[in-house]
């Protein structure tokens, strides 16, 4: 729980994390039908021209959700999440989800927040920057 | 068209892609979302810890501002299999580069491989147990540029999701970049 009427611009979510090996991909392959080679086989990808196998960018989506979701709890909902994948995202990577407050709007249905949101290696390089809106109550 | 560090303008974009543009690429119906889908879900998207109670609990769903079990909002109904078209999904769509202009009965742009470049979604109804989705995705306009990998082709898909009582679930759009 935090105090929305106390919310201010640059204020940081706490950070959601994973190490983000085989095991990982292939449970979120499993729920979303992402077998594809490019994300399971070194030697599919290096065929495609990268360093070997990637990620899937809807799991990094997931964990940019997870990262609001966390923050947010029961205090509101969110309105509308956008992400490019500038990055990949390489087996074996501990992949964060950050974000920080980047406006504060408060009205009569509750206050709208926009967050920039990211996630980043463990180097803290950024492989899919984005932005969300949620709208928590009071 | 995007131009060469050569000076030079080259496409992929041929007339009939160009034509084609605002043409409805899929229409897909969900069988009805079960609570195990959503929990299958979850425990993916927060493994390997244990996902919040409120996606797998009906007890702890039941005191949230939700009421019930919810779907996050990133879970996918139609992994795997489809009320509509019937049959398991061919994975080869993820491979084949031209299957965005195949289905529409035209030829594809002819480039290699392709990548989810990034996605933007506005949210409406949150997806409960025994909902039917409806998806219906439009192709946007294509955009072209020149990139690390040669030339790149972008292609916005223009997706809204419905239930069956007809609200809003959620409009999205993906880039898919082709080069």
């Amino acid at each position: 729980m935090f105090d929305v009427a106390s919310l201010t611009v640059g204020h940081e979510l706490e950070p959601f994390s994973r190490l983000t090996d085989l095991a990982v991909w292939n449970r979120y392959a499993a729920v979303n039908d992402e077998y594809v080679p490019i994300h399971m086989d070194d030697e599919a990808g290096r065929a495609a021209g990268l360093p070997g196998a990637i990620g899937m960018g809807n799991l990094q989506w997931a964990y940019l959700h997870n990262l609001v979701r966390q923050w947010i709890g029961e205090q509101g909902r969110v309105v509308k999440m956008a992400c490019q994948f500038r990055n990949l995202n390489l087996r074996g990577q501990t992949v964060t989800a950050r974000g920080r407050v980047t406006g504060v709007d408060r009205g009569p249905d509750g206050t709208d927040v926009d967050l920039e949101v990211w996630t980043e290696d463990q180097d803290g390089n950024k492989l899919a920057p984005g932005t969300c809106t949620v709208r928590l109550d009071g | 068209m995007a131009d060469t560090a050569e000076g030079q303008t080259r496409t992929a974009i041929s007339a009939a892609m160009q034509q084609s543009v605002g043409s409805e690429l899929s229409r897909m119906v969900s069988y009805p979302v079960s609570e195990s889908d959503i929990r299958k879900w979850a425990l993916a998207v927060y493994y390997p810890e244990e996902p919040p109670a409120r996606f797998w609990d009906e007890e702890a769903a039941a005191s949230s501002r939700q009421g019930g079990i919810v779907a996050p909002e990133d879970f996918n109904p139609f992994a795997w299999l489809r009320a509509h078209p019937k049959g398991v999904s061919r994975s080869s769509a993820a491979t084949d580069a031209d299957s965005t202009e195949r289905s529409l009965g035209i030829d594809g742009p002819h480039l290699v491989n392709q990548l989810n470049g990034g996605v933007s979604v506005e949210y409406g109804e949150p997806i409960r147990p025994g909902d039917v989705i409806t998806s219906v995705t439009r192709l946007g306009q294509y955009r072209e540029r020149e990139g690390s990998l040669g030339l790149m082709l972008l292609t916005p898909m223009e997706t809204t999701w419905t239930n069956q009582r007809d609200e809003m679930v959620k409009r999205s759009t993906l880039v898919l970049i082709r080069y």
